[in-house]
C-alpha cells in the first residue's frame, strides 16, 4: 500500500505539465485523475508481468528509466512547442518517437499491448468528456479528436509501466532480502 | 569467419590499441582534447547568450516602409524575412554621433580639457536637433511629433528622475547628466564624477546610465583622463514614434552641413531592426525546470554506478565535462559550418544530455574495472576499451539510425536537433574516447598507488618470515607458509570494510580538501579582481591608456592642418553631394545649404592650399593637430552595447520590448572640432589646481624645433618602458603558467609513468591460444618453474604437500621437490658409469649429490616408516629424530595388529615393534640380504633382487643392474604419493610400491594382468582400476625385520641425527584383500577417494561410488553422455585431473598451455598464467594444489609448478 501511495505521488510530481494544460482546462480535480490514472498504469504493467510470467529484464536501472522520462517529456514538449507544417506530420512524428520510446526502454510485447489499450482508453475518454462538453478542444483537427493524443498516451503508458516495474522490482529486491535476513 | 565478427575482431583490436595508446600518454591526450575542445568552442563567442539573445535583421533604408501589422501579408519572398518582422517597432532608434576633438592641442592644456569642451557642445548640438523642423508644401514638421513620447519613469527609479526625460521625447545626450543645462555642466567642477555617480560598483549585468546616455558603451566615449587619442565619443540617441524619412533625411542633411565629416566612410543603407525574445517567466519555467530535475536525477542515477575507482566524484565530473564539452561542441561546430542555432538553447539541452546518455562513459568504466586487478593499467584500459568496443559501435550506429530518421521528418525544429544531436554524438563519442578514457587510467592508475600505499602498513605487521619480494618466491617457505594468504588478507579487507556514512563521508570530504575554504579564497579574490578592473579610475582605464598609447604617433608627424578657430574643414565634394539624398529637402532648405556648401568649398580650397605651407611654417605655438577619424570600428556603435540596453532603456518608461523589435536607423556622424580657445573657456577654474597638465612636463618656452622631437622622444621613452612592462608581464605569466603545467603534472603523473612505454607491445594473436578475449596478457608477474627431465611425454603425476612424482611414457618416475623444483630422485637410477648420456648435468649433480650422502640402511634399517608424520616439514624431521630413543623404549611391547599410516609416532613403534617379532622368513630383505630372501618367494624374486642392486648401488656404485629390462618394457600409468611411498600401476597390471626419496623397490604386486588405469592410495590402502573395469583393493602392511636390530648401533644412529628417517629397512607387502572383477564395462579413467568413499568414472559413461572399506558398490551416478575423464571431489583440496581448489574461493583450471584462476563466488576469470611461451604448448593434463597454494601441472614433458601468492592477495 505504502508503495502505491507513493506511486501516486512520485506520478503526479512526473506527469508533464504540458498535457494537463493543454488538454485540459485547469480543473482542480484533473490532476489527482491523472495522477491516480498514471499511479494505476504503473501498477498495472508490473501486474501484467507477475500475471504472464515473465519478468522483465530490459535496462532495470533507474538512470533508464529517468533517461526514459526526459525522452516522455521531451516528446510532451516537442508537441507543444515545434511548429509542425500540418497535423499529419505532427501525427506520423509523433507515433513514431513513441515508437522509438517503447523500443528503447521497453521492447516487450505486453508493455506495447498495454501502452495500445491506455492510449485507445484514454482517447475515449477524454473524447467522452469533449462530447458531453465538458471540455473543449482549442482545434480539433483530425476526426474530431487531437491526432496526437493517442501518441501522447501511448508514450505516457510506456513511461508510467517502466517507472512501475523500476518499483516493483524495487519492492521484491527489498522482500528478498528481508526473507533472506529471517 | 563472417563479415560480422571479422568487424567485431577489428574493432576490438582497433579499440585495443587506442585504449593502450590513451593509458600510455595521459596527459598529452587530454591537453590535445582540451585543444580540441576549446577550438571547437570557440565560434561560441560570437554567438550571443541563448535564450535573451536579441534577433536582428536588416533592411535597405531606400524605399523603407514598416511592415504590414497584418500577419499573413508578407511581402517580399518569405524565406528571408523573419517571423516576427511584423507591424511597426516599438520604436526607431536614430542615433547622433558626435566625435569631438579639440585642435590644435597644446601642450599646457589639462586632461580635462580632452572632454570639457567637446562635451560643452552637446547642449549646442541637442539643441539643434530639437528645434529642427522640416517645412514643406504640407506645413511643418517638428521634432515632437515625430518623436516617441514617453511618459514617466517607473515608480522605482527615482534617482534617476532628473537625467532620464520625462513626459517629452525620448532624447538622449550626455548633456542629461547636467539637465541639458549648459550652465549646470560649466558649475560642474569634476565632469567624471558627475558622470560615474550612478555607476554600479560590482559587475555591471545591464546598461548603466552612463551607456545609456552616452548611447555607446563606456571604453569608447574617451572621457576619462588618460585619453591619449584625445576624440571624444558620445551620441545622442533620438527615439522616434513613425518613421517619417523626409523628416530624417533634412535632418540628416542639416547636422552634416553644419558638422561635416569629411572622412566619413560609415555605411548608411541599412535599417536594423532588433527582436527582443521574451523575457521569461515562471509559467515557462515549470516545464524547463522539471526537464532540468530529470536531467540531474538521470546524471545522478547514472554516475551512481561508477564503482570501484579511485574517485567517484572525479569520474561522475569527468563523465558530465565529457557530455557537457561534446554539446558545446557540437554547437560550436554548427555555428562554425554557418548553421546558427535558432531553438531555445536551454530548452532542447537536457533532451541533447539524455540523448547522447552517459551510458557509454559508464560502460567504459564498469568494462575496465572489472578486468583483472593485477594486469597492468594500460593493459586493464586496453582490455576494458575492447571488450566494450562491440557494443558501444552498435549503440552509436543505432543511435546515429534512429536520429537520421528524425531529420528526414522535415520539420525544421526536428532537423536542427537531429544535426546538433548527430554532431554532439560524434564528439561525444570523441571526448569519450580521448577524454573519458584517460581520465579513467588516471584514475586507475592512481588507485592502484592507493592499493600499494594502504598495502604496506598491513605488510609490515606481518611476522618477519613473510616473504615481501618476488624473489624469495621460489625458496623453500617452511610450514608458516600456507597460513599467510588468510593474514595478508584479513588486514585490508577490514580496513575496507569500515564504511563511513555517507554524511560524515561527504564531511571528511569537505574537511580534507578544505574546499570550502578554498571556494571562499577564489571568490575573494576574483570580486577583488572585478572590484578593480571596474573601478572608473582603476586598472582598465590604465589598460585602456596602455593601448591606447600605442596607436602610432600620429600627433607628432602629421601634417598641422592651418585651419582657423572656428572654420570647419570640410569633406570633399563626393561628400557634400551625399549631403542632398533627396530633392524636397534640397529645396526646402536651399539657402543655408547653398551658403554651407559655399563655405564648404572655400574652407576646402583654403585648407589645400595652407597645406604645404603649413607645414613649411611650423605652427608649433598651437601644439599638435588631431584629425577625428571614422573607421570601421564605429560601424553600428550600438552593436558593442549590452543586448540588455534598449530593453533596459524602454524598460525604465514601463515599455517592454519581448516578443517585439525596435528598428535602429543609420547613425548621423558628426564631426566638432574644438579651437583652444573655446576649450580653455569652458575650463572650470578648478580644474586648473586639480589636474596636471596633459602629457606636458616641460611646459616651459622651449626651442621651436626642439620641442616636438622631444615630445616624441619622450613618447617613445615611455612606450619602450611599456614595452617593458608587457615584457615583464609577458615573462611572468609564463613561469607562472609553466609552474602551474609541472604541478598539474606532478599531480597527474604517476612518477614511474613512460617508463617502459609501449615497450612490451602486445603479443600476437595465436600465440598463446588460451585466450578468451582475443588478446593476450603480457608477461606476468607469476613465472611458472619448468621442471625439466624427462625425456618423453609426462603420463601421470602425483603430489603429496612436499613430493612431486612424475612418470613418463618410457617409465621413468621422477621425484622432484616441489618447492623448489629440484629433481630428488629418479627411477629407475640412471648407471652410474655414464652410459645414461641423456640425463642432464643438472639431474646428474643431484645423483651424486645423493649417491656421496652417506648411507643410511645398516644403520637405520629398523626403524619405522615415519612419512605420514613428516609430509610438510623437513626441519621438523631432526626433531623427530631425537625423540626416536625416548619413543623406542615405550614401545617395548609386541601386538599382533595392523599397520596404520595416519597413527600417531607412538603407534608406529608399537608397529614397529610388532615386525620385530615377525619371523625371519616372512621378511623382505634389507640390505646385504637379498640373497637369503631370493629363495624364499619365486615371484618376488626379480623385484628382490632389483631392490637389492638398487640399494647396493648406494654404497657400491661399479655393481651395474641387468634386471630392469623387463620393467621398462611397461609403462605407467598411474602413479600415486604418499609419505615418501610411491604407488605406481603399470600397463601390464603390475603395482609397484616404490620409495620416493631412495629410489627403492619396496613392494610389487603382479596379480592382476590389466594395465592400471588409476590408483588411489589413501593411508594404507591402494586401489587400483584396472583397464578392464576391475577393481582391486590392496592393503599395505608395513614389517620391519627383527635382524636389522643387530646391525643398528645406538652411538652410530644418533651421530647422523640430521639424516632424513625413512626407512628402507621396513618391508612393505601389498595384498589383495577384494576385487570387483566388473566394476565398469569399460576402462575406469577416473578414480578419486576421500571420506571412506570411492569414486569411479568410466568410458562406460558411469560413475560409481565404493565404499572402502569393502568395495561394495553403493551408487551408480548415470547421466553423463560421454566417457568420464575427470573426477574431482570436494572434501580433498586440489585433486582434480585439470582442476583444483586453492583456498574456498579460487579454482584453478587447466587450459591450452595455461592455467586460469577463477572466483567460484562471483564465477570470474582472475587471471590466466601461461605455463610457456611457444606456439605447441600442450594442454594442462593435470593439477595439483599444494598446499602452499602453490599449483603443479603437467604439460606435455614439462611440468610446472605455479606459485600464486598475487591472486590470493588480490582475492582478500
Amino acid at each position: 500500500m505504502a508503495a502505491a501511495e507513493f506511486w501516486i505521488q512520485r506520478n503526479v510530481t512526473l506527469f508533464p505539465p504540458d498535457v494537463i494544460t493543454s488538454i485540459f482546462s485547469s480543473a482542480w480535480w484533473v490532476p489527482p485523475c491523472c495522477g491516480t490514472a498514471s499511479a494505476v498504469i504503473g501498477l498495472l504493467y508490473p501486474c501484467m508481468d507477475r500475471h504472464l510470467g515473465e519478468p522483465h529484464k530490459f535496462k532495470r536501472e533507474w538512470s533508464s528509466v529517468m533517461r526514459c522520462v526526459a525522452v516522455f517529456v521531451g516528446i510532451n514538449h516537442a508537441s507543444a512547442k515545434v511548429d509542425f507544417a500540418n497535423n499529419i506530420q505532427l501525427s506520423l512524428t509523433l507515433a513514431a518517437l513513441s515508437i522509438g520510446l517503447w523500443w528503447t526502454f521497453d521492447r516487450s510485447r505486453s508493455g506495447f499491448g498495454l501502452g495500445v489499450g491506455i492510449a485507445f482508453l484514454a482517447t475515449l475518454v477524454s473524447q467522452l468528456l469533449v462530447y458531453n462538453g465538458v471540455y473543449q478542444y482549442t482545434s480539433p483537427d483530425f476526426l474530431y479528436v487531437r491526432s496526437w493524443l493517442p501518441c501522447i498516451f501511448f508514450a505516457g503508458g510506456i513511461t508510467m509501466g517502466n517507472i512501475g516495474r523500476q518499483l516493483a522490482m524495487y519492492e521484491c529486491k527489498v522482500i528478498a532480502e528481508k526473507s533472506h535476513e529471517d | 569467419m563472417t563479415l560480422t565478427e571479422r568487424l567485431r575482431e577489428r574493432i576490438s583490436r582497433a579499440f585495443y590499441n587506442h585504449g593502450l595508446l590513451c593509458a600510455s600518454y595521459p596527459i598529452p591526450i587530454i591537453l590535445f582534447t582540451g585543444l580540441c575542445i576549446l577550438a571547437c568552442c570557440y565560434p561560441l563567442l560570437k554567438l550571443p547568450l541563448p535564450g535573451t539573445g536579441p534577433v536582428e535583421y536588416s533592411t535597405p533604408v531606400k524605399d523603407y516602409s514598416p511592415p504590414s501589422p497584418a500577419a499573413g501579408l508578407h511581402q517580399g519572398d518569405p524565406g528571408e524575412r523573419p517571423d516576427w518582422y511584423v507591424g511597426a517597432p516599438v520604436a526607431y532608434i536614430q542615433q547622433i554621433f558626435v566625435k569631438a576633438t579639440v585642435s590644435p592641442w597644446q601642450k599646457n592644456f589639462l586632461a580635462v580639457d580632452v572632454f570639457r569642451s567637446p562635451l560643452s557642445r552637446v547642449f549646442q548640438l541637442v539643441e539643434e536637433i530639437r528645434n529642427h523642423a522640416l517645412r514643406d508644401s504640407s506645413g511643418v514638421k517638428s521634432l515632437e511629433e515625430v518623436c516617441l513620447q514617453v511618459t514617466d519613469l517607473l515608480p522605482g527609479l527615482k534617482k534617476l528622475r532628473n537625467l532620464l526625460p520625462e513626459h517629452g521625447c525620448l532624447l538622449l545626450s550626455p548633456g542629461n547628466f547636467w539637465q541639458n543645462d549648459r550652465e549646470r555642466f560649466n558649475a560642474d567642477p569634476d565632469i567624471i564624477k558627475t558622470i560615474h555617480q550612478h555607476e554600479p560598483k560590482t559587475l555591471q549585468t545591464s546598461a548603466t546610465l552612463k551607456d545609456l546616455l552616452f548611447g555607446l558603451p563606456g571604453k569608447y566615449s574617451g572621457v576619462n583622463l588618460y585619453n591619449r587619442k584625445r576624440v571624444v565619443s558620445y551620441t545622442v540617441t533620438l527615439g522616434l514614434r513613425q518613421y517619417d524619412s523626409r523628416f530624417l533625411s533634412s535632418l540628416r542633411s542639416r547636422l552634416k552641413l553644419l558638422h561635416p565629416s569629411p572622412n566619413c566612410t560609415l555605411r548608411e543603407e541599412n535599417i536594423v531592426h532588433v527582436h527582443f525574445k521574451e523575457e521569461i517567466g515562471i509559467a515557462e519555467l515549470i516545464p524547463l525546470v522539471t526537464t532540468y530535475i530529470i536531467l540531474f536525477a538521470y546524471i545522478y542515477f547514472s554516475t551512481r554506478k561508477i564503482d570501484m575507482v579511485k574517485s567517484k566524484w572525479g569520474l561522475a565530473l569527468a563523465a558530465v565535462v565529457t557530455v557537457l564539452s561534446s554539446l558545446l561542441m557540437s554547437v560550436g561546430l554548427c555555428t562554425l559550418f554557418g548553421l546558427t542555432p535558432t531553438l531555445n538553447g536551454g530548452e532542447i539541452f537536457p533532451y541533447l544530455v539524455v540523448v547522447i546518455g552517459l551510458e557509454n562513459v559508464l560502460v567504459l568504466t564498469k568494462s575496465v574495472v572489472s578486468t583483472p586487478v593485477d594486469l597492468e593499467v594500460k593493459l586493464r584500459i586496453a582490455q576494458g576499451l575492447s571488450n566494450e568496443s562491440w557494443s558501444i559501435m552498435k549503440n552509436m550506429a543505432t543511435e546515429l539510425g534512429i536520429i537520421l530518421i528524425g531529420y528526414f521528418t522535415l520539420v525544421p525544429a526536428i532537423q536542427e536537433f537531429c544535426l546538433f544531436a548527430v554532431v554532439g554524438l560524434v564528439s561525444d563519442f570523441f571526448l569519450q574516447m580521448l577524454f573519458f578514457t584517460t581520465v579513467l587510467s588516471i584514475d586507475i592508475r592512481r588507485m592502484e598507488l592507493a592499493d600499494l600505499n594502504r598495502r604496506l602498513p598491513a605488510e609490515a605487521c606481518m611476522p618477519p618470515a613473510k616473504p615481501v619480494s618476488r624473489s624469495q618466491r621460489y625458496e623453500r617457505q617452511p610450514a608458516m607458509r600456507p597460513a599467510t594468504p588468510h593474514t595478508i588478507t584479513l588486514q585490508p579487507s577490514s580496513f575496507r570494510n569500515l564504511r563511513l556514512p555517507k554524511r560524515l563521508r561527504v564531511i571528511y570530504f569537505f574537511a580534507r580538501t578544505r574546499l570550502a575554504q578554498r571556494l571562499i579564497m577564489a571568490g575573494t579574490v576574483i570580486w577583488i579582481g572585478i572590484l578593480v578592473y571596474t573601478d572608473p579610475a582603476g586598472l582598465r582605464t590604465y589598460l585602456t591608456s596602455q593601448v591606447t598609447e600605442q596607436s602610432p604617433l600620429g600627433e607628432a608627424v602629421l601634417p598641422p592642418m592651418p585651419v582657423p578657430g572656428g572654420v570647419l574643414p570640410a569633406g570633399d565634394p563626393k561628400m557634400d553631394l551625399s549631403v542632398f539624398p533627396s530633392d524636397p529637402i534640397q529645396l526646402s532648405e536651399n539657402q543655408t545649404q547653398q551658403r554651407e556648401q559655399k563655405l564648404g568649398l572655400e574652407t576646402n580650397q583654403h585648407s589645400w592650399a595652407q597645406g604645404p605651407e603649413g607645414k613649411g611654417n611650423g605652427q608649433t605655438e598651437l601644439g599638435t593637430e588631431a584629425e577625428v577619424t571614422w573607421g570601421a570600428e564605429d560601424e553600428e556603435i550600438w552593436r558593442k552595447l549590452s543586448f540588455r540596453h534598449w530593453p533596459s532603456l524602454f524598460g525604465y518608461y514601463n515599455i517592454t520590448l519581448a516578443k517585439r523589435y525596435i528598428s535602429i536607423l543609420p547613425a548621423i556622424p558628426v564631426t566638432l572640432y574644438l579651437n583652444p580657445q573655446e576649450a580653455l573657456e569652458v575650463r572650470h577654474p578648478q580644474e586648473v589646481n586639480r589636474y596636471h597638465p596633459f602629457l606636458s612636463p616641460s611646459r616651459g618656452k622651449l626651442d621651436a624645433e626642439a620641442q616636438p622631437g622631444q615630445t616624441s622622444s619622450k613618447l617613445q621613452g615611455h612606450q619602450d618602458v611599456t614595452l617593458y612592462k608587457v615584457a615583464a608581464l609577458g615573462l611572468a605569466s609564463g613561469i607562472i603558467l609553466v609552474l602551474l603545467l609541472f604541478c598539474l603534472y606532478r599531480v597527474f603523473c604517476p612518477k614511474n609513468y613512460g617508463q617502459n612505454g609501449l615497450s612490451h607491445s602486445r603479443r600476437k594473436r595465436g600465440d598463446l591460444p588460451c585466450d578468451d578475449y582475443g588478446y593476450s596478457p603480457p608477461e606476468t608477474e607469476i613465472v611458472p618453474l619448468v621442471l625439466r627431465g624427462h625425456l618423453m611425454d609426462i603420463e601421470c603425476l602425483a603430489s603429496d604437500g612436499m613430493l612431486l612424482v612424475s612418470c613418463c611414457l618410457v617409465g621413468q618416475i621422477r621425484v622432484w621437490d616441489a618447492q623448489t623444483g629440484d629433481c630428488l630422485t629418479v627411477i629407475p637410477k640412471p648407471r652410474p658409469d655414464g652410459k645414461n648420456a641423456l640425463d642432464d648435468p643438472l639431474e646428474n649433480s643431484h645423483q651424486l649429490k645423493r649417491m656421496l650422502s652417506p648411507p643410511q640402511p645398516p644403520l637405520f634399517c629398523d626403524q619405522p616408516d615415519l612419512t605420514s608424520l613428516i609430509d610438510t616439514n623437513f626441519s621438523e624431521q631432526a626433531k623427530v629424530a631425537e625423540s626416536e630413543p625416548r619413543l623406542r623404549s615405550v614401545a617395548g611391547r609386541q601386538k599382533e595388529t595392523g599397520y596404520d599410516f595416519s597413527s600417531l609416532v607412538g603407534k608406529v613403534y608399537e608397529e614397529h615393534g610388532t615386525s620385530n617379532c615377525r619371523s625371519l622368513a616372512s621378511l623382505s630383505a634389507p640390505h646385504g640380504q637379498a640373497g637369503f630372501c631370493g629363495a624364499e618367494e619365486g615371484g618376488c624374486a626379480s623385484r628382490r633382487r632389483s631392490l637389492g642392486d638398487e640399494s647396493l648401488m648406494g654404497f657400491d656404485k661399479s655393481s651395474s643392474l641387468p634386471s630392469w629390462g623387463g620393467d621398462l618394457e611397461s609403462s605407467v600409468w598411474s602413479l600415486e604419493l604418499q609419505g615418501n611411498l610411491i604407488v605406481a600401476g603399470r600397463s601390464n597390471g603390475r603395482l609397484e610400491v616404490w620409495d620416493a626419496i631412495e629410489g627403492t623397490l619396496r613392494s610389487s604386486n603382479d596379480e592382476g594382468q590389466s594395465g592400471i588405469t588409476a590408483l588411489v592410495f589413501l593411508n594404507n590402502r591402494i586401489v587400483a582400476a584396472r583397464l578392464n573395469g576391475s577393481l582391486d583393493f590392496f592393503s599395505l602392511e608395513t614389517h620391519t625385520s627383527l635382524n636389522h636390530l643387530q646391525f643398528r648401533g645406538a652411538p652410530s644412529r644418533s651421530s647422523i641425527p640430521s639424516s632424513p628417517v625413512f626407512s628402507s629397512g621396513d618391508v612393505v607387502s601389498c595384498q589383495l584383500t577384494h576385487t570387483v572383477s566388473c566394476a565398469h564395462q569399460k576402462p575406469i579413467t577416473a578414480l578419486k577417494a576421500a571420506a571412506g568413499r570411492l569414486v569411479t568414472g568410466s568410458q562406460d559413461h558411469t560413475l560409481r561410488v565404493f565404499r572402502l572399506e569393502d568395495s561394495c558398490c553403493l551408487f551408480t551416478l548415470q547421466g553423463h553422455s560421454g566417457a568420464i575423464t575427470a573426477v574431482y571431489m570436494d572434501e580433498e583440496l586440489g585433486c582434480g585431473a585439470s582442476l583444483g581448489v586453492i583456498s574456498d574461493n579460487l579454482l584453478v583450471t587447466g587450459g591450452q598451455g595455461c592455467v586460469s584462476f577463477w572466483d567460484i563466488g562471483y564465477g570470474d576469470l582472475l587471471q590466466t598464467v601461461y605455463l610457456g611461451k611457444s606456439n605447441e604448448s600442450q594442454p594442462a593434463r593435470q593439477i595439483l594444489v599444494l598446499e602452499n597454494a602453490a599449483i603443479v601441472c603437467n604439460f606435455g614433458s614439462e611440468l610446472s609448478l605455479v606459485y600464486v601468492p598475487s591472486v590470493l592477495e588480490k582475492l582478500d
